[in-house]
């Protein structure tokens, strides 16, 4: 055990220490007090008759049952599983009697009820620890009393209060109320994780049985009494803005309550930055369905005026390369002497590489429930960011915050979409405007042209080997729409002598945002498919060829090494477990073989594909993946994260991009936007973790920007052609040599 | 507006809606049926899949003026507990992510089993190609619907 002074979280106590005796009876005021687990088989469970609530995370019934509250917001990483396991863990709670609930946004308890960046259990791990650790002794000390023995004496162990010598025991049920009344402790024990019960066991999805029976869950199942549709018309293309309508055209139409134009952000409102994307003046029609309004949506008469220009994709791709023929006024970063390295070089290696935008096209459309009044406004829906959200409505509807209640739903994926939560300031000020309670619905085109895309990128690189087909040059210059592209700091820097990072950004009217490992998502795959040609005109194998530069990483790294934002032995030690695993120098087995290695959101991914090739267009056989992201709370969804990392690189790098003319999306839906499919997913994937003990890390994202690298090299192996320009489907490069 | 009567999971439902309404919304938005998701409104991704008369559609682009006296079944209606092979499969292999697209998934992968109990893994893959997930859950589909058709 580890003692730990409890201070972090210690703001979800305070409605605890306010209480003069007895535990604090509490009604369920929070989302969902259903009864869980009704499946047949499993008896459903029986509900307390009171409940103690013993912090802010979580409250034990009378009868022993344990609520969890999940604190982030759930978009399909299944934190909502894997953040009360942790909770329970530290708590010595059976996970049979563990109910978890969805906690709504609540600043005085919980901190960081965010999802994104992969860092809802890498930063909620020590409160989430301490929350159950100190519930724990808090229930230990309440026996201590009522047993009239020492403290020091009592074990815990699946729900259970014991005292061996006198052979007592009881349920956590038995002593929660007295437990309620027991001041915090200033420090708790945390357990060693080699004892661990709960973390590091396959646990199934808390909403599992939810989600296979059809139970509303999602934010586009939100059902009010009274409730109206509310859709948008918004500009067709980026540059344009609204300039009048044709409202008799719809008002008349069956169902429909209203259209009008409106000012989602007044003027000077505070915007925060997951307001980004958003358009300032949209058209909204209300009525009584979506059906009824999708019909007048059609139909209604819009007339729209440019506002700035309007962008194609031929324009994009040509602002890039200029940029790329340019260097910036100042590197990113610059060890030694790279033009001096280059004069020298035996062989010199230069490549780019380049991706389109992309959608995030989540399954469940953009959508949130809204209902203001004078009194108060009641938000519940998909937001990743509903602390941002606040602030902003705290500032657009002229509210304190604690007027504002915002819940959140589970969501129909993020993918970093629902960071920018301008379509539930867009529901508040319509509900606003009606005084009504207004469920917001995007359709599939509004979601799919409306912005906040991947950026688009170009880089181009440059290797110098020397004689001995070692690495003595490397310079990296990159752009994106809105987007500097380059991490400077990250792999091969630190590892080659003479090293040059630079980075450009160009300013576009389409709209940009975060999408699943934002940057990574690119960079990662270019730069491993780039270090892939490199190794072969070193003449040496991939895999040795990045492990030497490991080996120099960590025995003479390169400049100042606290800026090399990387583990140079976790890393290697990624590349050696796959290697191994995939049997990297065993007999060849008929399959083309590629590699890849990448560090972003603080893991370690390295993996290797098997492909063949079906007019152009790449069957993964198979692939091996080695993650080193510390502790792993549940592997059963963490594999679960790894494959759909995996599948998700594979179908982007393949088949998918966004592509404008005059502003105007080409993309609407699914027919013209090709996503992965069934067919086209990995025949197999297996993971393996690296088991260290170490502080658990990102685990959402990493698995999927080195992908695009190992298929790239894969897919160069099978047909002797270098893929250079996503979406692959498209690329038809010519042959190397 | 017109009145139609429809065979909703073994119950006869009436609704008061404009002919030309799919049969999702008349689901989602008239009966409170919301386990049938909406993805793209064009039969491209299979949220919305439902069967009709035991065979998988797309919802979304089947007018309730078409439907007449078919049965219709959708998700809540699979099965009376939760516990129709299918789903119980898709809990045992831990199947979702975000779990939006799964319904469809599964009630598609149902549709498959009752006309072909003992599919090979190409078939399998071929009847749920028409179905996206975005999570890409894919690998895990095939392995529930696989020990779904051996159970």
């Amino acid at each position: 055990m580890t003692l730990v002074k409890t201070t972090i979280g210690r703001r979800a106590f305070i409605r605890n220490t306010s209480l003069a005796s007895g535990g604090l009876v509490l009604g369920f005021s929070w989302l969902n007090s259903c009864k869980p687990r009704q499946a047949a088989g499993m008896a459903a469970l029986e509900m307390p008759k009171e409940w103690f609530e013993i912090n802010g995370f979580l409250k034990i019934g009378d009868n022993g049952l344990v609520t969890i509250m999940s604190p982030n917001p759930e978009i399909g990483q299944n934190v909502k599983t894997a953040m009360p396991m942790i909770v329970a863990e530290e708590l010595d709670a059976a996970w049979k009697d563990v109910i978890v609930e969805q906690a709504p946004l609540n600043t005085d308890i919980f901190t960081r009820q965010l999802a994104g960046g992969s860092q809802s259990i890498r930063q909620g791990w020590e409160g989430l620890r301490m929350a159950g650790a100190t519930a724990r002794q808090m229930l230990k000390e309440a026996a201590a009393k009522v047993w009239q023995v020492p403290v020091d004496e009592i074990t815990t162990e699946q729900g259970m209060l014991y005292h061996k010598a006198s052979g007592k025991s009881a349920g956590y049920g038995e002593m929660a109320s007295a437990a309620g009344a027991i001041e915090v402790p200033a420090e708790v024990d945390l357990k060693d994780p080699k004892d661990f019960k709960i973390i590091g066991t396959d646990r199934k999805n808390v909403d599992g049985q939810k989600i296979v029976t059809g139970q509303p869950l999602y934010g586009l199942d939100v059902q009010r009494e009274g409730m109206l549709i509310a859709m948008i018309v918004h500009p067709p293309a980026f540059g344009m803005k609204y300039k009048s309508m044709d409202v008799e055209s719809v008002k008349s139409m069956p169902g429909i309550k209203d259209v009008f134009p409106i000012t989602v952000y007044p003027e000077g409102a505070e915007l925060q930055w997951s307001d980004g994307g958003a358009i300032p003046e949209l058209v909204v029609i209300v009525g009584n369905s979506t059906w009824e309004c999708m019909q007048a949506k059609k139909t209604l008469n819009v007339e729209w005026e440019g506002a700035s220009t309007l962008e194609s994709s031929a324009y994009h791709d040509q602002a890039l390369n200029e940029l790329l023929n340019k260097a910036p006024e100042n590197p990113a970063r610059m060890d030694g002497d790279v033009e001096k390295a280059f004069k020298n070089a035996a062989k010199i290696v230069e490549s780019e590489y380049s991706a389109p935008f992309l959608a995030h096209n989540t399954m469940e459309p953009m959508n949130f429930f809204a209902h203001v009044t004078p009194e108060k406004a009641e938000l519940l829906g998909p937001i990743q960011t509903p602390e941002y959200l606040e602030k902003t409505l705290v500032s657009v509807l002229g509210m304190p915050a604690e007027k504002i209640d915002i819940m959140m739903t589970r969501m129909g994926g993020g993918f970093g979409r629902r960071l920018y939560g301008t379509f539930a300031v867009e529901a508040a000020m319509i509900s606003k405007k009606l005084q009504a309670p207004v469920k917001l619905v995007y359709t599939r085109e509004d979601d799919m042209t409306q912005g906040t895309y991947r950026p688009s990128y170009k880089v181009r690189y440059k290797a110098g080997l020397d004689e001995n087909g070692n690495l003595i040059a490397w310079h990296v210059r990159g752009a994106g729409t809105n987007d500097d592209l380059v991490f400077e700091n990250r792999f091969p820097a630190g590892a080659v002598d003479n090293y040059l990072a630079e980075k450009h950004s160009l300013q576009t009217n389409v709209t940009t945002g975060a999408w699943r490992a934002p940057r990574s998502n690119f960079i990662a795959g270019a730069e491993q498919a780039f270090m892939d040609e490199v190794a072969e005109a070193s003449g040496k194998d991939p895999i040795e060829f990045r492990l030497e530069l490991f080996e120099r990483a960590i025995n003479n790294p390169v400049g100042d090494p606290e800026k090399n934002d990387y583990d140079a032995e976790r890393y290697a030690g990624v590349l050696k477990l796959v290697k191994e695993k995939a049997n990297w120098n065993g007999a060849s087995n008929g399959k083309s073989r590629g590699v890849s290695a990448y560090f972003c959101h603080n893991s370690y991914v390295a993996q290797v594909v098997d492909v063949s090739m079906d007019n152009n267009v790449p069957k993964v056989d198979k692939v091996w993946c080695a993650v080193d992201c510390g502790i792993v709370i549940n592997p059963l969804s963490a594999k679960n994260q790894i494959e759909g990392g995996i599948v998700d690189g594979i179908g982007h790098a393949t088949f998918s991009a966004m592509t404008f003319k005059e502003g105007r999306p080409d993309q609407s839906n699914f027919d013209r936007y090709r996503l992965i499919r069934n067919m086209e997913a990995p025949k197999e994937i297996e993971t393996f973790f690296v088991d260290n003990g170490i502080d658990p890390t990102g685990l959402g994202e990493p698995s999927l920007p080195p992908i695009m690298g190992a298929l790239a090299n894969a897919m160069y192996k099978a047909t002797g052609r270098r893929y250079y320009h996503q979406p692959f489907i498209n690329d038809q490069p010519p042959l190397v040599g | 507006m017109a009145t139609f009567t429809l065979n909703i999971n073994g119950k006869t439902q009436e609704v008061d809606v404009d002919p030309s309404t799919p049969v999702l919304w008349v689901l989602r938005d008239h009966l409170k049926l919301v386990g049938t998701k909406y993805g793209c409104g064009i039969a491209q991704c299979g949220a919305c899949t439902i069967h009709l008369d035991g065979v998988a559609v797309r919802s979304c682009m089947l007018t309730v003026a078409t439907v007449g006296n078919q049965e219709l079944t959708t998700i809540e209606g699979l099965s009376e507990h939760g516990d129709h092979p299918v789903q119980k499969a898709w809990m045992e292999e831990d199947v979702p992510q975000c779990g939006y697209c799964q319904a469809g998934q599964i009630m598609t992968a149902a549709a498959l089993l009752k006309k072909n109990p003992d599919p090979t893994d190409s078939e399998i893959e071929m009847a749920m190609n028409g179905n996206i997930c975005r999570c890409g859950t894919y690998l895990r589909i095939r392995k529930a619907v696989k020990s779904a058709a051996g159970s």
